[in-house]
């Protein structure tokens, strides 16, 4: 499954990140890596982009970014 | 005994509270300006300390050091170039694992490092405990325990600072991150390989190996100009194992590596940190509940976005007109002071109307630049951007770029400052160069004269659609460049969104008086040189001999009424008196309507009114607008003095004399989206030419005038052939 498609309050751990390498870079030294739980926190209004909870802190991520980003056991 | 000095280099991720900890060091004894070649703010400061003079830099704040941002670049440069004695890299205590993957980096640096784990009440206070002694021997760096918003620690901060640049060990070699068989085995062999071909090397060579590996390009650069030769060798075996590297993982090395530090990381952590949060549960994630609600977010937003323009413009109107009040005075007395001639011309309509059109921006540019900071400093700066973001990237750009624009509405030149809250230097470019479609309040007088005279009761309606096309034409733009000339990468946007804080006022004050300061400083001389070009282009020549003697006909004027004064009553007086005085004031007007007509400028716009001609604007026309260069108010005195229909006069008789003159609708309309569009004015070229480049600049006036001028042409020519007049 993608990130992106992930609804708020759903978390998931990440299995791969994928996209073209600086977007990858600036994702991995965010935290976002392979193993790691996610926590979709809400979308912004206009339903893009949206606020991740990563080891404790928020990041956001544009939707198209997200949808890089593939995930497993969703909760 | 003589003073020693020392070079700290503060560095940590962005919100770790590094600034704060810059501003407790130094105090208010800063010196802001930017990177040499690159629009990224730095900051130095100097402290004395137990007979040591210390020079503390304040690097960008980045959450890593690869060269894919001018942050990260400018700050690995000055690590790699300056080679700072100490680098204090602030830890953010509640995001340990973040803030130590750019530690690792800067460990790997080969250079003496020291920790300041700040904020560790924030983390304490989060259930996190942090057993600092443990983390200073697992990386071998001391560490300082830091809370930046209470002032604690930084006196000890300096003085280890200042032991560790003392001490005869060089920067530990050892406990820095180690990467997989595959990975350290090529670092090996490439290491070997570079020792053995090119010799001495100006940086670490085990570091080298690694951004080699990473096919970190500045590095490559750096190696080839260090060693000619040798180098190509170097990195051809580079690219081999870069490329088996490649195979063996199947995956990018420089990925591999980053997952590596990570683990390396990880298992750091795991010794340190007692507990670990997933979820924000303070009071932060409650603001946001609200703040960036789905319903109420954009309320909010706009209600911020409202308060702030109201402060800057309305607020600031009070100010400004003291000081405009305080210009006036200064030139009165100026004035009085000298004797009439070129000297106080120069000095009253050159120098102190010039200078004091931009002093008197100070108040709005104060109030501006305390709102951003506020906004920067609370983490709602962030929020909007989120916000934003869905329709800004429509544009192509950040959500960022929304406040700027929006400020050019008011101002342009605190809306182009403003744009200095965007990351990536693209785009603050493009943020730059479309802001200043937004029509600011400047442009407006002209519209309400012209739009007034020739659309009576649909005069807001124009008005409204001018600055409508204002904001289609950046749109376009924005879209345009995006995909031509400031293509590349569109930024990505992971963003973090800091917790709320509760900002100081003294770093709201520092900020806000820094970047005044630099508008007031760099701004000044621009504006005065300007000044001084304008006015002497509409002062010279002055030897042209006039049509008429006014002198000889002011004194007859005056003559005649004396002597029908003798013999006039009461009532009567009164009547010759003021005909006497509007016989004097047209004459003076026209005198220096015909001055106007001979100086420079006027014949400038005579010989460049075959350009202005197509789009129906007359030669009056072309001055008013090249001299609206200086700023956009002066448009309209100008056309005043130039269709001598006096300066004191209300707008009406300004568009009574323009219909008179020939002008129609068309050509108002014409001229309007020529005001709209063309060329900044002189204040916000210069803010232009500061946050950019000379050559942004040329450009930004170029593009904007020549779009100022194929629109007006499309919408004279237009109008003319649907039969419009």
């Amino acid at each position: 499954m993608l990130l992106s498609e992930l609804k708020e309050g759903q978390s998931a751990t990440v299995v791969r990140i994928g996209g073209e390498s600086l977007l990858r870079r600036r994702i991995l030294e965010m935290g976002i890596l392979k193993g790691v739980e996610v926590r979709v926190e809400k979308y912004a209004p206009l339903k893009d982009p949206m606020e991740l909870v990563v080891k404790g802190y928020h990041v956001s991520l544009r939707v198209e970014e997200a949808a890089r980003i593939l995930v497993e056991n969703v909760r | 005994m003589p003073t020693k000095r020392l070079v700290i280099a503060l560095a940590g991720n962005p919100n770790s509270g590094k600034t704060t900890v810059f501003n407790n060091l130094t105090g208010t004894r800063q010196k802001v300006g930017n990177w040499p070649g690159v629009t990224v703010e730095k900051k130095e400061g100097h402290v004395s300390r137990n007979g040591y003079d210390l020079t503390i830099v304040d690097l960008p704040g980045t959450y890593s050091l690869t060269p894919f941002s001018i942050e990260e670049v400018v700050a690995r440069n000055f690590l790699l170039d300056e080679r700072p004695d100490v680098v204090i890299d602030i830890i953010d205590a509640s995001n340990l694992e973040r803030s130590l993957y750019l530690a690792t980096q800067i460990r790997e640096l080969d250079c003496k490092v020291l920790f300041a784990l700040n904020m560790a009440d924030v983390a304490g206070s989060r259930g996190m405990k942090i057993d600092a002694a443990k983390l200073s021997e697992l990386l071998n760096v001391p560490v300082v325990f830091t809370v930046g918003n209470r002032r604690e620690g930084m006196d000890n901060l300096l003085q280890q600072a200042i032991e560790l640049a003392e001490s005869a060990t060089p920067a530990a070699r050892t406990r820095r991150v180690k990467y997989s068989h595959d990975i350290e085995e090529a670092i090996g062999r490439l290491k070997q390989f570079m020792e053995m071909k090119a010799g001495r090397l100006p940086y670490d060579t085990r570091w080298m190996a690694i951004k080699l590996l990473e096919d970190d390009k500045i590095v490559k650069e750096r190696l080839i100009a260090a060693a000619p030769e040798a180098g190509s060798h170097i990195l051809q075996t580079a690219q081999r194992l870069h490329t088996h590297l490649a195979q063996r993982f199947d995956e990018d090395p420089q990925i591999v590596m980053t997952d590596e530090r990570y683990g390396f990381i990880a298992g750091i952590i795991r010794e340190v940190q007692s507990a670990t949060i997933q979820q924000r549960v303070d009071i932060s994630r409650n603001i946001d509940l609200v703040l960036t609600h789905r319903l109420f977010g954009f309320p909010i937003f706009i209600f911020f976005i409202w308060a702030m323009f109201q402060l800057t413009f309305t607020l600031g109107e009070y100010p400004v007109q003291w000081i405009g009040a305080g210009v006036d005075g200064l030139s009165g007395a100026v004035g009085a002071a000298l004797p009439e001639g070129i000297l106080r011309s120069l000095l009253v309509d050159g120098v102190v109307a010039g200078v004091g059109s931009v002093i008197k921006f100070l108040p709005n540019i104060l109030i501006l630049f305390f709102c951003i900071a506020l906004f920067e400093d609370t983490g709602y700066m962030a929020r909007s951007a989120f916000l934003m973001d869905r329709i800004m990237h429509l544009i192509g750009l950040h959500g960022k770029s929304f406040i700027p624009m929006l400020m050019g509405f008011g101002c342009n030149v605190p809306a182009i400052m403003a744009a200095r809250t965007l990351e990536s230097e693209k785009d603050r470019i493009l943020t730059i160069l479309i802001t200043p479609f937004m029509s600011c309040s400047a442009k407006l007088p002209v519209y309400v004269v012209l739009a007034g005279a020739f659309f009576g009761a649909r005069a807001g309606t124009v008005i409204f659609g001018i600055y409508l096309l204002g904001v289609v034409l950046s749109i376009l733009t924005g879209r345009i460049f995006r995909s031509t000339l400031l293509k590349g990468a569109d930024a990505p946007f992971v963003m973090e969104l800091p917790p709320y804080r509760m900002p100081m006022a003294k770093s709201l004050l520092i900020h806000m008086w820094d970047r005044s300061k630099l508008f007031l400083l760099k701004m000044g001389q621009v504006i005065l040189v300007g000044s001084i070009v304008i006015w002497g282009l509409s002062n010279f020549p002055r030897d042209v001999a006039p049509s008429r003697d006014y002198a000889a006909e002011t004194g007859r004027i005056t003559a005649t009424a004396d002597s029908q004064m003798a013999t006039a009553d009461g009532s009567e007086r009164r009547r010759i008196e003021e005909q006497t005085e509007q016989a004097v004031r047209d004459l003076r007007r026209e005198q220096k309507t015909e001055q106007t007509r001979h100086s420079y400028i006027g014949r400038i716009g005579r010989f460049i009114a075959p350009v202005f001609a197509p789009l129906g604007i007359d030669w009056q026309g072309g001055v008013a607008l090249i001299s609206g260069f200086v700023a956009k108010e002066i448009v309209v005195s100008t056309l005043g003095v130039l269709h001598a229909a006096g300066e004191s006069d209300e707008e009406g008789a300004l568009g009574q004399a323009l219909i008179a003159a020939g002008m129609t609708p068309l050509s108002a309309l014409s001229m309007m989206v020529f005001v709209l569009l063309y060329l900044p004015c002189l204040a916000t070229t210069a803010v232009i030419r500061r946050e950019t480049s000379t050559r942004w600049m040329l450009f930004s006036i170029g593009y904007s005038t020549a779009v100022a001028w194929g629109m007006a042409f499309v919408v004279y020519q237009i109008g003319r052939l649907l039969g419009f007049s």
